[in-house]
């Protein structure tokens, strides 16, 4: 998937640490309408996992994972 | 995956006042609360030190004894191990602001805000004479062991703290 996602709503979450980061994302997704996307920034090692779990969990998709430098770039879309 | 109307329940008893547990607890409960879960919290116990106003306590000797002793809100906790007279609950305090993880006032506020809901234990209280004023706000009351037992019958996971 080279091409450019649309966002929706960017947050910036660097430096916030567990539940802070996947918290910041629920509290955000209802912002973005249905099929919408998150773009997420977060530097917690943690939220690799928590993230895409967050996603699992409550029935919504990272549809993207970005890594440059601590930089973790989550593309979340709300599928419902 | 399974469709359902109604939320996936968790309950949490929180025994213990130790800062560390104290700080399992908010975390677990804002993290599922975040996952779409309605949770529920009961204080028990030295637990009470979480949902309680930074006053003292207490009416009779032992009562204000206790009050004394175990004085103070949720920023007073003592880690449970390295206590040092206070001195870890500094040290954690300063070791957690440099790492910019959230102290436990602002954990406790955030779970609020998603919607956790907080009871206390009647008896502990009428046991440690903690009144219901003696107690932050949000609380959404004041409940026994019926009740608990009905909320973790219809979780999907409790935990005891």
């Amino acid at each position: 998937m080279a091409e450019n996602i649309k966002v929706d709503l960017e947050l910036d979450l660097r430096g916030l640490l567990c539940p802070l980061p996947m918290v910041r994302v629920s509290q955000n997704i209802t912002n973005v309408p249905i099929g919408g996307i998150i773009k997420a920034i977060a530097t917690d090692p943690g939220s690799l996992a928590d993230i895409p779990s967050w996603a699992r969990t409550t029935g919504n998709e990272v549809v993207k994972t970005e890594r440059a430098d601590k930089d973790i770039t989550f593309f979340v879309k709300r599928l419902k | 995956m399974e469709q359902k109307t109604e939320k996936k329940k968790a309950t949490i008893i929180v025994i213990s006042g130790d800062f560390d547990k104290l700080f399992a607890a908010f975390t677990i409960a804002t993290g599922a609360a975040a996952t779409n879960m309605d949770v529920t919290l009961f204080f028990t116990f030295w637990g009470l030190r979480g949902i309680k106003k930074n006053m003292t306590t207490g009416k009779s000797l032992f009562g204000r004894m206790v009050g004394l002793i175990e004085g103070g809100d949720v920023t007073k906790a003592n880690p449970s191990k390295y206590g040092f007279l206070g001195m870890g609950r500094w040290m954690f305090g300063k070791m957690m602001k440099n790492k910019n993880v959230s102290g436990l006032s602002e954990l406790r506020q955030l779970a609020i805000d998603l919607g956790v809901k907080m009871y206390s234990c009647i008896t502990s209280m009428e046991v440690m004479e903690i009144d219901k004023k003696e107690l932050i706000d949000e609380v959404s009351g004041v409940a026994g062991v019926a009740l608990m037992v009905e909320e973790a019958q219809n979780s999907e996971f409790s935990l005891f703290i």
